[in-house]
Order: structure tokens, then C-alpha cells, then sequence
């Protein structure tokens, strides 16, 4: 069994530019807008973004919410500032809080979905503001094991990065420069003080990784992962995970009644004539 | 005898025949104006890739009297072209090709045999599947023209090179995927082995021309290449980005490379035949 989860960051550079560059302008821009949370993910889109249309064309947002941690907002500021693109601050507490204070009492998790609604909403308001496509920021990793908000932080007109896992998404964030206290700390949704993926998940990207390259790269079955030495409830764990998220990752289901239904015999690319 | 053959590594508009046909006459003049006797484009040239539902829209045919042919046909008075496009036949059906036009007539159009319907390929969903592999004549000698999974199977460029072909026009529209650390694609990896090895087993020469640019999130990789009947690469496009590459053939290698190494002689096609029949009828 070889796992190996290496990549050519030169390659996966040129690629997604060109993928950023080319699904923007056919569509008839030439702009866009990103959620710059000061993590890597948002990080690697961001400066790809930047590359490939210039980053007087990239609007970086930065959506601090009261307990959100400074140095969020501190490193997205640095990004905005090494590649020197336009930017705006626009805090979420005040749209968040009257919908939370209605009910007191309210678990973490619904608040950080609010949140991250939220957020999607001022993307996509800027994205008519400022005349460009909101550029997504999940990687494989997450949209598998389904470790994110529907209609929040997945919401994205394009996404670069959602065919790298999240220890291809740390190689290809220092060949682009990104700074190191970015890549080095623990990665987090910051939906609330002292969260961390790893901890709320239960297992770490480098673990989970190698996992999910056996499960869906190189269709193992459950049980040959365990032959090959991974946990076997670690194993149903994640592949229950991947299973259960799948409604997170296609469009909700049309009930078929006419001859010819969007989704299952009206098929088309997005690209359709361009 | 020299060939000066030139490769169209384009992008397209997906379902947008007239804007890549214009680009098709633009990429013919200059090619004419470089001198070029042949313009090879890639599959699915005049259409662009992942057509599905827009098959029967933009299928057209390779006859005087369609509007996009004629002007391809006109062109081909001055070079040899090779174009993708869909056929649709008289009775609707719907084919991947290929058509070799030279001097203001179709010379030979290929039906792509093996259409993909796995992973991210849907092809046979949409395609009818051609069911001949022929080499034909042209000006130059004697070709035969392949379409991308066509030259994935061993036996279609078997075929080509058995019926006398001694140069294969491949074209693609291939989808770039495989990441492993490596400065290059698994995908473009891959088909550069298979088209040395055709070229090297068969002494022949291999024209690949492959697409670039970008449908949805497929990348097109690009890469076309030429490897000469000693399996040496002799010309190769960037990859990922539109060219025009252009490369002397030198028919003469041939008889070189055939009077250093007889496989074309010594290979037994009846050994073939008698050994399938035994192996299909069993």
C-alpha cells in the first residue's frame, strides 16, 4: 500500500489559475470576491484568485464576529497587505445576534451555521457590489467528510481547491507564499472560542487524509483499510461520515413528473455556449 | 519526401460552432502563411467536449452543401485538414469523428469506436458508437486518423498500421487528471507512453493533437506530440495553453528505421487472425 498524498505545486498552481481565469472570464467577468478568514484554506484561494486575475480584481472580506479570535482577523489583514488587494471589514455581530438572542440557550452549533450564513449573505452582496464571482474555500477533505455549513461557508460561484485534501491544500500554501504562522496554526472554523477541527472532528487532517485517499482515490473497501492498519472504528466512522454528508454535496433532489427534469435528463455544463 | 504538419491545439466554446469555426480559418491561414501542407485539430474541434444534451444541436455533416463544411472544405484546398465535429447519419444516429478534407473534398472520416462510459466519461449515454478502423490515401501516403479511447485499446492502431497506414493522426479532448508529486498529469504520463510505444512497435510516425483549455472544472492538457518511427519525440506543444506546433516529417525516416528494424516485414497477421478465431469461436 502506498499513500501518497504529495503533490507538483507548480502543476496544481498553473492549473487552478488557469481554472480560476478561464470559468470567471467566459462567463463575462473578470473579477471576484472571497471570505478571507485568516485560515489557509480561504488563503490559498485568495492568493490563486489574485494570480490569476490580477489582485486589484480580488475583493478580500474580512467578517469578524465579537468572540472571534484577533489573530483572524490579524492574519487575513496580512494577506490583504503582502498581495495588496482591495479589501473590506464588515463585523457580523449585529446581523447575527437579534436572531440568536431570540432564542437563549442556543446549542454552539446552530449559532456557528448562523454565522456562516451570514457570512455567505455579505459574499454575495459584495459579489453583486463589486461585480465579481465568489470563489469557494473548501478542500476535499471537508466537503467529504461533510464538516461544513450548507449554504454557508460551502456557497461559491467556483472552487479552486475542493479536489485537494487539507495536507495537499499546506503543500501547495508554501510554494504560494503564504505566511507561516498561517499554515502552522491549528486549522478552525473560529465559530467559537477555542474550537479546532481536529478536536471537533476527533482525529487529525494527516490521519484522516490518508484514510479518505484509500476510501475514494484508490477504492479500497472499508475492510482492506483495516488489513492495511487503519482503526477499524475509525474507518466506519469516516466512511459513515462520507455516506451521510453526500446531501451536502448535490443539488437537493427534483421530483420527477414531466418528460424531461433538470437534474436527470436535461443535462447540460455550466459552460453551455461559452 | 517531407511533410511540414501542424498541430491545432486549441481551446473552444462548448456547443458554439461558429465562433470555433472561425477560429479553425483563422489557425488554416496562418498555417497556410507558415508554409504547412497539413492542420491537425483535436477531437470535437468544431464543438467543443461535454456536449451531452446538446449532441443533436450541433452535429452537422461532412458534405459540400452543410454551411460549416463548405467553408472548411474550401479551405482545405490550400491544406490538408483534420477536423472533430459530431456526425449525425441519415438515420439520426449520432458519431464522435473525424474528417480528413484535402483539396475541396472529404478524403476519409473516422467514427470514434470506443466511446468511454466510466468515471467522469458519459460518452456512450450520448454517441453512437463507429464500428470500422480504415486507413485511407491522401497526397502524402498513406494515414489513419484515431479518436482519443480509440488509441487507449492496442488493436485500432494494430489495425491502422496492418491496413497500411504509416502515419496515425490521433486527437483528443482529454481531460487532465492523476496528481502524484510529479511535474506532469498521470493522464498526459500515460498517453505519451502509449503513442512512443505505437510509434516504436509499429515504425510509424504518431501525431497526437490534444485540446487545452477548460469545461466546468475538466482541464484540457494539451501536450500534443509527434514521435517519429523510432519512437523520438520530434515536436511537443506546451501544455495546458492554446498552440500552434509545427514540425517537418520526414517520410524517408521509414525506410531507415524499417531497414535497421523489420517488425512491419516480419509481423504475421494470419498468426493474429487464426489465434482470435481460435480464441473468439472456442
Amino acid at each position: 500500500m502506498e499513500i501518497n498524498l504529495s503533490i507538483d505545486p507548480e502543476l496544481v498552481r498553473k492549473i487552478l489559475t488557469e481554472f480560476i481565469r478561464s470559468e470567471i472570464t467566459r462567463v463575462g467577468f473578470s473579477r471576484a470576491v472571497i471570505n478571507l478568514s485568516g485560515g489557509i484554506d480561504s488563503a490559498v484561494s485568495f492568493v490563486l484568485a489574485t494570480e490569476a486575475l490580477g489582485p486589484q480584481n480580488v475583493l478580500a472580506i474580512r467578517l469578524p464576529f465579537k468572540t472571534s479570535s484577533g489573530d483572524s482577523l490579524e492574519h487575513a489583514q496580512m494577506l490583504i497587505d503582502q498581495f495588496g488587494c482591495p479589501s473590506v471589514t464588515i463585523p457580523i455581530t449585529e446581523m447575527v445576534d437579534p436572531l440568536i438572542a431570540r432564542e437563549p440557550g442556543m446549542p454552539e452549533i446552530r449559532k456557528g451555521n448562523i454565522m456562516a450564513r451570514a457570512r455567505m449573505i455579505v459574499a454575495y452582496d459584495q459579489s453583486e457590489a463589486f461585480k465579481g464571482l465568489v470563489i469557494g474555500t473548501g478542500n476535499k477533505t471537508e466537503i467529504l467528510l461533510g464538516y461544513t455549513t450548507l449554504y454557508g461557508d460551502s456557497a461559491c460561484s467556483l472552487n479552486p481547491i475542493g479536489d485537494l485534501y487539507k495536507t495537499q491544500v499546506r503543500q501547495l500554501a508554501r510554494a504560494l507564499g503564504i505566511p507561516e504562522p498561517i499554515i502552522a496554526k491549528p486549522p478552525s472554523a473560529d465559530l467559537w472560542a477555542g474550537q479546532t477541527d481536529e478536536g471537533e472532528l476527533g482525529f487529525t487532517y494527516e490521519e484522516v487524509d490518508k484514510l479518505l485517499f484509500l476510501l475514494v482515490d484508490q477504492r479500497y473497501r472499508p475492510e482492506e483499510c483495516v488489513e492495511v492498519g487503519f482503526d477499524e472504528k475509525f474507518v466506519r466512522q469516516v466512511f459513515e461520515r462520507i455516506r451521510k454528508n453526500q446531501f451536502k454535496r448535490v443539488l437537493p433532489p427534483i421530483a420527477k413528473l414531466s418528460s424531461r427534469t433538470i437534474g436527470y435528463d436535461f443535462l447540460y455544463l455550466r459552460d453551455w455556449g461559452t | 519526401m517531407k511533410l511540414n504538419l501542424a498541430l491545432a491545439q486549441i481551446n473552444t466554446e462548448l456547443g458554439n460552432i461558429q465562433a470555433n469555426l472561425e477560429k479553425h480559418l483563422t489557425l488554416v491561414k496562418q498555417a497556410c502563411q507558415d508554409g504547412m501542407d497539413l492542420l491537425v485539430f483535436p477531437e470535437l474541434s468544431l464543438t467543443g467536449y461535454v456536449l451531452q444534451d446538446l449532441v443533436p444541436v450541433v452535429s452537422c455533416r461532412p458534405e459540400s452543401d452543410d454551411p460549416f463544411f463548405q467553408q472548411l472544405l474550401d479551405a482545405s484546398r490550400n491544406i490538408d485538414l483534420v477536423v472533430g465535429f459530431v456526425d449525425e447519419d441519415s438515420r439520426h444516429r449520432f458519431y464522435i469523428a473525424s474528417a480528413y478534407l484535402s483539396q475541396g473534398e472529404v478524403v476519409h472520416v473516422h467514427h470514434k469506436v470506443y466511446l468511454p462510459t466510466y468515471g467522469l466519461f458519459d460518452e456512450g449515454r450520448f454517441f453512437a458508437p463507429g464500428d470500422s478502423v480504415r486507413a485511407f490515401d491522401t497526397r502524402f501516403g498513406r494515414f489513419g486518423m484515431l479518436i482519443c479511447e480509440d488509441f487507449w485499446h492496442a488493436s485500432p492502431p494494430y489495425i491502422l498500421w496492418q491496413d497500411g497506414a504509416d502515419v496515425l493522426l490521433f486527437s483528443s479532448a482529454s481531460p487532465g487528471r492523476g496528481l502524484n508529486g510529479e511535474p506532469k498529469l498521470e493522464s498526459s504520463t500515460w498517453v505519451e507512453h502509449i503513442n512512443r510505444a505505437y510509434a516504436s512497435l509499429f515504425t510509424i510516425f504518431v501525431a497526437h493533437t490534444n485540446r487545452s483549455g477548460f469545461e466546468d472544472g475538466l482541464n484540457f492538457w494539451g501536450g500534443s506530440t509527434v514521435f517519429d518511427p523510432n519512437g523520438t519525440l520530434i515536436a511537443q506543444a506546451p501544455y495546458f495553453e492554446e498552440a500552434l506546433t509545427k514540425t517537418e516529417i520526414d517520410l524517408n525516416q521509414l525506410h531507415r528505421t524499417r531497414a535497421r528494424l523489420p517488425l512491419l516485414r516480419d509481423e504475421r497477421p494470419e498468426l493474429v487472425q487464426r489465434e482470435l478465431e481460435r480464441i473468439l469461436h472456442k
